[in-house]
């Protein structure tokens, strides 16, 4: 043991006792410390507690201010105090019946300003609720102080307003935080701050004789800030009266200590996902201790985690209606990712995670946090068993194949927002929003028109003149278009992550990454079930474009059947794998910002509505404004073959060329899984399970009837916890907006007679 | 709309051609999957196009004729059950032949059926049992399961509601049991046809005998079949029959678990 260690551990005092492992104690390595301390749960949900009268009193007084907001729109909001970790006092929901405390702002569901993103995003958000932006922050955010936004659009070229203008690229994180960053907030509770500011000097010492460059300039500057905002979760703390400099010495320092660490991040950034991380089994080492030396109960267990659930519930950001128009329902993606195998085989299940899932029922299905877990066949059927249970109970679990994560980023993988992985406190993503498949489609056959303002949008090509659209003609204008359309695309995001670290910088949620980081640039697109069904109608039956006076292809006839994507069919599947991979291959020729590793999604959130509305007449038949299916599923009603059929499919996306994840959101009505209770369990864990083994990447289940979105469209109000999974997250049915509403309707409900 | 069989050729007439009777070729009228309805698990389920029976509650009325269906042969029935093996297998599911009514196309299904043996997969057998003679010795060593369809136990009634007699359904019962092949007995629920206590009972008593009922699927009446019946222009018979209500079906299923059998 060297003399550093041993103090170290002094340093630590009694914080570690009983801790095995060394690498952890004397490196910044969470992992380590969860591979030598945690305890694999194996059996089933039967110890789990409910609910005790404190956690109800509590969550129940919430209950009048989430009607009050869902009236409004917002609860309140802060018009003058632009937030900083350490910008507001100390904040309640009942100061004394809180076992972990902390708020954004200074009272519940009050939400804050942060106009480093972009003022404009401030002060529409503020005036569509009736609120006004106090004239001194305004004229400090235009005078003195540049934003985010206002960096990106000096920087933008004529390509990348013209896209965004068309809508061919939406979405782009230009005017609001761009988030999908995981701070490793564990670090927090296991090290203490002090500690993690020693490591960051270490760091920063490191670098202090490098050569010059822009880049070891920015990252001096990048690491001071970081001890900065280090130092800062210190002072927010003590407003609390804890001292979180040193380790979080019992199970309930563990969680306020890494709660703080997160609230200290979302006090600061409005990020687009803000994400948790991968707590519950770190959080279990600190649970087991206790509950081993009988300083606490399975019932006072469950009540931290309850507790800490209440406030992650209620994080709150201020968004504009266009915001909302694209990501619905007031989605945070608070994403806790559970469960998973480790590379030793052994699984990461522990009865935290176990009580992570158990709030659904102790205070009531909710969209937030988003709970998402990472599935193997070979999880422990008791875990599989409870995951199914709650699925089927309160549609709010999402799924993703941790046998895919694990070889490629290891086992202290989480997912950020819905479907993009990282190593925790290795590797961030700048997101990249996503790109419109079907319309640069209509592009290629257009020569770079808009099909529905008619407006040359991409540089000028030669339109597709034919009497009927040839696959072969189409394809290959369609590959020059994507050229144009991925050079485009990188380079917004290019200037944007740009400006985002200039003007925008998480400096807390970075301080908690090793040093240096990992970077993934996030593309993603939208509509690939139209483009590819549109491919298959050109190739398998007989389309003629139908054109306007000025020769603008506006609509088309088919004539014959063609093959769906969506039925296990490799003939129009294999055209959207192609499409897929195809797109990519040009991604990844693109120079990205600070060498980031590009990566794909195939994702929309609910966004498919606006990208749909945006959208003139497809040559698949879909009619112009129709919303797009979701993610990557297959397009409503054409799948007609069952959930199988359709999963399959969707699997056969290569993951590898779609590294930011590919959704598939499934409906099914409860009597589509089996005809009692026990089957449906049994049934619904087998799926997923063939879906995992298929290679298949992610699913969100709903379990849920047709007339029951219906009667809950209708009355509302009888429906306020209505959870239901769309693409990557969960939402409050109720809180969709009505296009939204009925888009989820009309999507094919499996198993329905 | 999309068809996926739209350009193979149709049967000309209700008679099996000399293919479908060497069982090298099917008429099919589609294939689907389920989950937990069709068998155990995820399913890969085939209709066989063409039924003797007329029963008045069908709502499949688009299966009747074999030669409404698409031909499709053995070799492309399997390459689509090949490319969902490993799915039906990882998930603990397997194949559904259902119809229509399968066994009038029994030779190929005996065939699918060992073929689907050789891949691995449960195999199950959805079928009113009326042509259960038609099925050999060989395509019951296949089946791991029947799902056997008795409609009524009052033999009058049985004409009535399907048009056929009921001794052969009987028949391929006890022999199912003496084979000890496992079925899931399936009894829809009809009020003021199949409900009568009397009608149930009798369903029950036998079924108790036979050893080899793991599961009775007591099923309600729906008329989600209506649509079907007004686009081929034939009148829905029970189109004023109301579905039945959970007091009756938990009465019927309480007949069955009586006689000691797992209701559901």
């Amino acid at each position: 043991m060297t003399t550093e260690l041993h103090e170290r551990q002094r340093a630590a005092g009694d914080a570690w006792r009983g801790y095995a492992g060394i690498r952890w104690r004397e490196h910044i390595d969470v992992r380590d410390f969860i591979q030598h301390n945690y305890k694999p749960y194996t059996d089933d949900a039967t110890f789990l507690a409910g609910p005790t009268d404190r956690t109800t009193r509590l969550w129940r007084r919430l209950g009048p201010l989430f009607v009050a907001e869902r009236k409004k729109g917002i609860f309140d909001a802060d018009t003058d105090n632009p937030s900083t970790i350490t910008s507001h006092s100390a904040g309640y929901i009942d100061r004394f019946d809180e076992i972990i405390v902390g708020l954004q702002t200074d009272a519940p569901l009050k939400r804050a300003i942060m106009p480093n993103g972009g003022l404009r995003m401030v002060e529409q958000g503020l005036a569509a609720y009736g609120y006004t932006l106090d004239p001194q922050v305004r004229d400090i955010f235009t005078k003195y102080r540049k934003t985010h936004n206002a960096g990106v659009f000096d920087a933008y070229t004529h390509d990348i307003r013209a896209a965004r203008r068309s809508h061919i690229i939406t979405g782009l994180p230009d005017a609001y935080g761009r988030g999908r960053i995981i701070g490793d907030y564990r670090r927090v509770a296991l090290y203490g701050v002090d500690h993690l500011i020693e490591a960051k000097k270490a760091d920063r010492a490191r670098i202090d004789h490098a050569p010059f460059s822009e880049s070891i300039v920015r990252d001096r500057e990048e690491i001071a800030e970081q001890i900065r905002a280090l130092n800062q979760l210190t002072e927010m703390a003590a407003t609390y009266g804890f001292d979180i400099s040193g380790p979080a010495g019992d199970a309930r320092e563990a969680v306020q200590w890494l709660y703080f660490a997160y609230l200290g991040s979302v006090k600061e950034q409005n990020g687009a996902a803000m994400s948790l991380g991968r707590t519950a089994t770190f959080l279990d080492v600190y649970l087991e201790r206790d509950l081993a030396a009988g300083t606490i109960t399975e019932s006072e267990a469950q009540e931290l985690i309850d507790d800490l659930v209440i406030k992650l519930r209620i994080v709150r950001f201020l968004r504009t209606p266009e915001y909302d128009a694209l990501f619905s329902g007031d989605p945070t993606w608070v994403t806790e990712s559970l469960g998973g195998i480790g590379v030793d085989g052994r699984p990461l299940v522990t009865k935290t995670s176990f009580r992570f899932l158990q709030t659904l029922y102790n205070l009531g299905p909710a969209p937030e946090p988003n709970l998402t877990v990472l599935w193997s066949p070979s999880l422990p059927e008791g875990w599989k068993r409870f995951c199914a249970q709650v699925s089927l109970d309160t549609s709010a679990l999402q799924y993703e194949n941790d046998d895919l994560l694990r070889p490629r980023y290891g086992d202290d993988t989480a997912i950020a927002c819905c479907v993009s992985a990282m190593a925790v406190g290795k590797q961030m993503q700048f997101f990249g929003a996503r790109v419109n498949l079907a319309k640069a489609l209509l592009y290629a056959l257009n020569g770079g028109r808009d099909e529905m303002t008619g407006e040359q949008v991409m540089p000028a090509r030669e339109p597709i003149t034919s009497k009927t659209l040839e696959f072969d003609e189409v394809w290959e204008a369609l590959d020059s278009t994507l050229d144009w359309l991925a050079a485009t695309y990188v380079e917004a995001l290019n200037v944007i992550h740009y400006m985002h670290d200039k003007y925008a910088y998480e400096r807390l949620e970075l301080a908690l990454h090793d040093y240096p980081v990992e970077r993934f640039l996030a593309t993603g697109i939208a509509g690939l079930s139209v483009a590819a069904d549109s491919l298959s109608a050109m190739l398998y039956a007989s389309v003629r474009p139908v054109r306007d006076e000025t020769g603008l292809i506006v609509d088309y006839e088919v004539e014959g059947e063609w093959p769906a994507y969506g039925n296990n069919d490799d003939r129009p599947d294999g055209i959207a794998v192609r499409l897929v991979q195809t797109f990519m291959d040009k991604i990844r020729q693109q120079k990205t910002y600070r060498d980031s590793q590009a990566t794909l999604s195939v994702l929309t959130i609910t966004s498919n509505v606006v990208y749909g509305k945006h959208t003139g007449n497809t040559p698949d038949g879909r009619r112009a404004g129709a919303p797009f299916a979701p993610g990557a599923n297959p397009m409503n009603g054409r799948d007609v073959h069952g959930l199988v059929a359709a999963a399959l499919s969707v699997a056969k996306i290569p993951y590898d060329d779609a590294r930011d994840g590919i959704s598939l959101t499934e409906t099914v009505v409860p009597s589509g899984l089996g005809r009692s209770p026990e089957e449906r369990v049994t049934n619904l864990a087998a799926v997923i399970d063939g879906f995992t083994d298929a290679g298949g990447f992610h699913m969100n289940v709903n379990v849920l009837d047709r007339a029951t979105l219906e009667d809950a469209m209708a009355r509302p109000e009888l429906y306020p916890d209505l959870t239901i999974r769309v693409s990557g997250y969960a939402v409050h049915f109720v809180r969709l907006t009505p296009e939204q509403q009925r888009d989820v309707v009309s999507r094919t409900f499996h198993g329905a007679m | 709309m999309t068809l996926v069989y739209a350009h193979q050729p149709r049967c000309a007439a209700d008679t099996a051609t000399a293919d479908q009777r060497a069982g090298s070729v099917a008429s099919i009228h589609s294939w689907d999957t389920s989950v937990g309805v069709d068998g155990p698990g995820p399913r890969f389920v085939v209709f066989f196009a063409g039924c003797p029976l007329r029963c008045l509650y069908c709502h499949n009325p688009d299966t009747w004729h074999m030669r409404d269906g698409a031909t499709m042969g053995m070799e492309a029935m399997v390459d689509r059950v090949t490319t969902m093996q490993r799915f039906l297998k990882a998930s603990g599911g397997g194949v559904t032949a259902s119809g229509g009514e399968p066994l009038l196309q029994a030779r190929f299904v005996e065939e699918f059926f060992v073929r689907c043996t050789e891949l691995g997969l449960h195999t199950a057998l959805d079928t009113s049992g009326f042509l259960g003679a038609r099925a050999s010795d060989s395509l019951l060593a296949a089946t791991n399961l029947v799902l056997l369809d008795i409609k009524s136990w009052d033999r009058s009634l049985y004409r009535r509601l399907t048009s056929v007699d009921l001794s052969p359904t009987l028949a391929f019962a006890e022999r199912l049991a003496a084979a000890r092949v496992p079925v899931w007995l399936r009894f829809v629920v009809v009020p003021g046809l199949t409900d009568d206590p009397a009608n149930v009972e009798g369903i029950a008593r036998f079924a108790a005998t036979l050893g080899n009922v793991d599961v009775v699927d007591v099923l309600p009446f729906h008329r989600m079949g209506t649509a079907k019946y007004e686009a081929l222009g034939i009148p829905f018979p029970l189109k004023d029959v109301d579905p039945p209500d959970e007091l009756i079906m938990e009465r019927v299923r309480r007949q069955f678990t009586d006689q000691g059998l797992h209701a559901r």
